[in-house]
């Protein structure tokens, strides 16, 4: 357990490093889907399961390979992302000696007034995190359920309506019209006398 | 024995390295949005961590609606990035400057 727990640690801090100090972005993202597998694992570790697996499904599965396509196809040049950052470094040194020092003082020095919560008891064996989650997202949490719903659709509806994009002539269907269409549009009936015989 | 603070710690590392990407990488706008994620992923580890140490599980309902707003921010952003390379030929942070900001 604690050996599991500080190999994956490790590689996912690794990782972490990785994804900020690669030159090439795609290598970064490639970094990043190292980082949330390992955090799956960890979460496996703290028995929550259904997180882990939807960690890995729909992070890894679906928004990293979003960002590969999306680096892929940008073509972004490579040598001139990383120049000229030394002008910013002592303002980033700074906030993040600041940061670090904060949470330290949160993590152990305070301690949170947990100093109880050290130590974890294992679930029984017929505990099934996927089915407790279940029963209080679809009761207590089902209005924010249906809102993370709506959220979704948002996304699409703006993610689709941003990149769409109408060139001049492209042959492309109207569906409106081709279903509004009328029988007066495409049929004309022409009243004529009737041919002589030949 | 793993305790809590071992996750907090660790995510609190998570957390330093995102916003250290973010003074690292601060011209190129996909860098910039994947430090968010690794920030995001360091939030979402405390809430799991607490989640379990305190055998809460609303922590893990959170940490649920946290990826269902992440995936959907990641998707907008990228398409803004898609159209905005489209028009500017570039997605470099110092050239973004039409607004003038």
């Amino acid at each position: 357990m604690e050996i599991l727990f500080y190999v994956f640690a490790t590689v996912l801090v690794g990782a972490a490093i990785g994804v900020i100090t690669a030159r090439n972005p795609v290598h970064s993202v490639l970094y990043l889907v190292l980082a949330f597998f390992n955090s799956a694992v960890l979460w496996l570790l703290l028995e929550a399961e259904f997180l882990a697996i939807v960690l890995v499904l729909v992070y890894v599965g679906a928004v990293m390979v979003l960002f590969l396509f999306v680096v892929m196809m940008l073509d972004v040049n490579v040598e001139s992302v990383k120049s000229g950052f030394t002008r910013y470094a002592p303002v980033g040194v700074l906030v993040m000696v600041i940061i670090a020092v904060e949470l330290a003082q949160v993590i152990w020095v305070r301690h949170m007034g947990l100093r109880g919560v050290g130590e974890l008891t294992p679930m029984p064996a017929d505990y099934n995190n996927t089915r407790e989650l279940g029963l209080l997202l679809y009761t207590e949490y089902f209005y924010a359920f249906e809102l993370a719903a709506v959220i979704l659709l948002v996304a699409i509806v703006a993610a689709i309506s941003l990149t769409m994009r109408r060139r001049p002539g492209l042959k492309a269907q109207d569906i409106a019209r081709q279903v509004g269409v009328r029988r007066e549009d495409r049929v004309k009936l022409v009243k004529m006398d009737a041919e002589e015989r030949q | 024995m793993i305790g809590l603070s071992h996750y907090l710690t660790l995510s609190a590392i998570l957390f330093l390295l995102g916003v250290t990407g973010i003074f690292i990488n601060r011209r190129n706008v996909i860098l910039l949005l994947m430090c968010i994620e690794l920030m995001l992923l360091a939030v979402n580890f405390n809430f799991v961590a607490f989640s379990r140490f305190l055998n809460n599980l609303d922590g893990q309902i959170f940490v649920f609606f946290i990826l269902t707003v992440a995936a959907a921010e990641a998707a907008i952003g990228l398409a803004i990035l898609v159209v905005l390379f489209r028009s500017k030929n570039s997605i470099n942070v110092d050239e973004l400057d039409s607004m003038k900001g």
